[in-house]
């Protein structure tokens, strides 16, 4: 075993440490650090706009450079946070006032510092987690059967549901959204056609990437036009060495740092909840548990540690069941479960068998994006008021084309720019409605997996609901899952 | 379809009574709150944002319904050159970048992802 594990690792070397490969990390790198600057582009929209060019790179530098770019964008958020206060991607927005704070009182460089430094080690413990946790939970799933599998979608679209911000039944209607668009086409057990209408382009069912570039890209650079009359006011603050103190910092709250990291891997690794919930649940539990609570809110810098160490080591936390089952942790791995079927690597317990080299390539490039993040985030921050000065009224319509052209290139049609702009509206109306878009995004991409699960079973089963219930596993996933459903529900119920 | 107790139009009439559920409970919550039932946002009084927000919609219609026309090159430097020019930059910069940015399109995704971007009326210079 040791033996045939040094192979994989050596073989998992030779892939990362490719000149090609690791053109495109770098590459990568400095695309993501720019998006996560800019307030109004996100992580999952960066995510979404390198789908289409990643269509044409073989499976490791493609995954490669969304793992790179994401991990550089949760951090480059927090750089508008202390200058602009104002969120770079909504994985800041946690602890914005608390870093814009701490800049006016004359500490920018110590925030724009602890941002960098605590995304790094929080990234680095989530991959470790990740690099851990993953191949030994493939093992104990490669016995599930289809009642399982049913019972851990539920339980994905559950928490989706449950852990989005704001009116939980607005995310229900959410999730149902999202999944009668995945029961259109013919990607259902019975191969029936639905909600075809007639329509060439809607037989073979609707393609995600275009929707998902709608939903992430245009309804956010909606959003952006629509205030760009706001201006930008760079708060102005000396820049040395941002690294000054974090050593002191880290043996400081090291119980902060951990805690930080470990909610943000967990709540990564729970389906539809990702870096923006991690951070601000654990700024929360900062809060909550620190000697000095008073102290939040007038630039302490206790709960940017932890906060910013989550919301980084919530990005490795969401591959955890993405690879694993195929169920993605967050948004962007809703976007990389797509790209991984298209690169033959697909998701599920097997994959550690059938793709070792390849999976390994990709937990290596986890470990060498945060390694690289010092580096860069050091350059980043140095360059962080020209990237802000770039100008949005160029900016937004030069991505507006970008769309257009990724959304065309999946399938080499103008469709997928009708799909793009269609949801484009559609998730601008939901978000500024309420309505959260990662229950829809979740719906759409475990649509297909739940009704065959459920089927499957049912046939299975011959039509007895108990037998959902009567494998070991299965019946605990089950009960969970009704917890999970009922207990928000009826605490609400004694509350009122 | 017969012989099926769980057939293809199962699983989205569950979707749909889910919806009918909830819709019906966020009317029942929406009457009780009493606020308007339509409200304009806030950029609405922002001349340059209304226009940007309307370009911006028009824009892509009109790329749908032109691009194989005109072509892709035609049709996004025409495109870029309204939104960024409404969204406030001067002439000089509009010109420049909708032209640079066309150009890199093509030169990163024809030329170099080989995507089979439409030449349209430009097909005979086709490069």
């Amino acid at each position: 075993m040791g033996v045939l594990m040094s192979g994989v690792l050596a073989q998992a070397f030779w892939l990362v440490f490719d000149p090609y490969v690791l053109w495109v990390i770098f590459a990568s790198a400095i695309f993501g650090l720019f998006v996560g600057a800019v307030p109004g582009l996100t992580a999952t929209m960066a995510t979404a706009l390198l789908v289409p060019v990643t269509f044409f790179m073989p499976p490791v530098p493609a995954i490669a450079s969304i793992v790179t770019a994401t991990a550089m964008a949760i951090f480059a958020g927090d750089i508008p946070s202390c200058l602009l206060r104002m969120p770079g991607t909504p994985a800041s927005a946690a602890y914005t006032d608390e870093a814009y704070a701490l800049t006016k009182k004359g500490q920018g460089e110590l925030a724009l510092g602890a941002g960098l430094w605590f995304s790094i080690l929080g990234g680095l413990f989530g991959t470790a987690v990740l690099i851990a946790a993953a191949p030994s939970l493939a093992e104990i799933a490669l016995k599930f059967s289809s009642f399982e599998y049913f019972w851990l979608v539920v339980l994905g679209l559950a928490s989706a549901v449950f852990l989005a911000i704001g009116n939980p039944l607005k995310g229900v209607v959410s999730l149902l959204l999202g999944l009668l668009i995945a029961s259109q086409g013919l990607d259902n057990p019975a191969g029936f056609p639905r909600f075809t209408f007639g329509i060439a382009e809607l037989a073979g069912g609707l393609t995600l990437i275009p929707i998902m570039i709608g939903m992430f890209a245009v309804s956010e650079i909606l959003r952006s036009v629509s205030r760009i009359d706001q201006p930008w006011e760079m708060a102005q603050t000396k820049i040395g060495n941002v690294l000054h103190g974090m050593w002191g910092l880290t043996l400081r709250y090291p119980w902060q740092l951990l805690r930080g990291s470990a909610v943000g891997t967990a709540i990564g690794a729970l389906p539809g909840a990702g870096a923006d919930i991690a951070a601000w649940m654990s700024y929360a539990i900062s809060k909550r548990f620190s000697k000095e609570p008073d102290k939040f809110g007038t630039g302490h810098i206790e709960g940017i540690i932890e906060a910013g160490a989550s919301n980084n080591s919530a990005l490795a936390g969401a591959w955890i069941p993405a690879l694993v089952f195929g169920i993605p942790g967050d948004s962007i791995t809703a976007i990389v479960i797509g790209v991984l079927y298209i690169k033959g690597l697909n998701p599920g317990p097997t994959i550690f068998m059938n793709n070792a080299p390849a999976i390994y390539a990709v937990f290596l490039v986890f470990i060498l994006a945060n390694l690289l993040m010092l580096p860069l985030g050091i350059a980043a921050i140095r360059a962080a008021k020209q990237m802000l000065r770039a100008p949005r009224e160029v900016l937004l319509p030069v991505i507006v084309l970008f769309c257009i052209v990724g959304s065309f290139a999946i399938n080499n049609s103008l469709f997928g720019v009708v799909l793009m702009l269609a949801f484009g509206v559609v998730g601008y109306f939901m978000e500024e409605n309420g309505f959260p878009i990662a229950p829809a995004i979740l719906g759409m991409v475990l649509g297909a997996m739940l009704e065959e699960n459920f089927i499957s079973s049912m046939i299975k089963a011959d039509g007895r609901v108990l037998a959902f219930f009567e494998r070991p596993i299965a019946g605990a996933l089950g009960l969970l899952t009704i917890a999970v459903l009922t207990v928000p529900v009826l605490r609400r119920l004694l509350r009122s | 379809m017969p012989g099926q107790k769980f057939g293809p139009a199962w699983f989205p009439g569950l979707i749909a009574v889910g919806l009918a559920i909830c819709g019906a409970l966020l009317i029942g919550s929406g009457m009780r709150q009493r606020r308007p039932w339509l409200a304009a946002p806030e950029w609405i009084r922002s001349p340059r944002a209304r226009s940007g927000i309307g370009a911006l919609l028009g824009g892509l219609v009109f790329y749908v319904l032109a691009a194989d026309a005109l072509g892709f090159h035609i049709t996004a430097i025409v495109l870029l050159a309204v939104w960024i020019r409404l969204l406030g930059a001067s002439w000089r910069v509009t010109l420049c970048v909708a032209v640079l940015a066309t150009l890199v399109i093509h030169l990163s995704f024809y030329k170099l992802l080989r995507v089979p971007l439409p030449w349209g009326l430009l097909e005979r210079w086709a490069f």
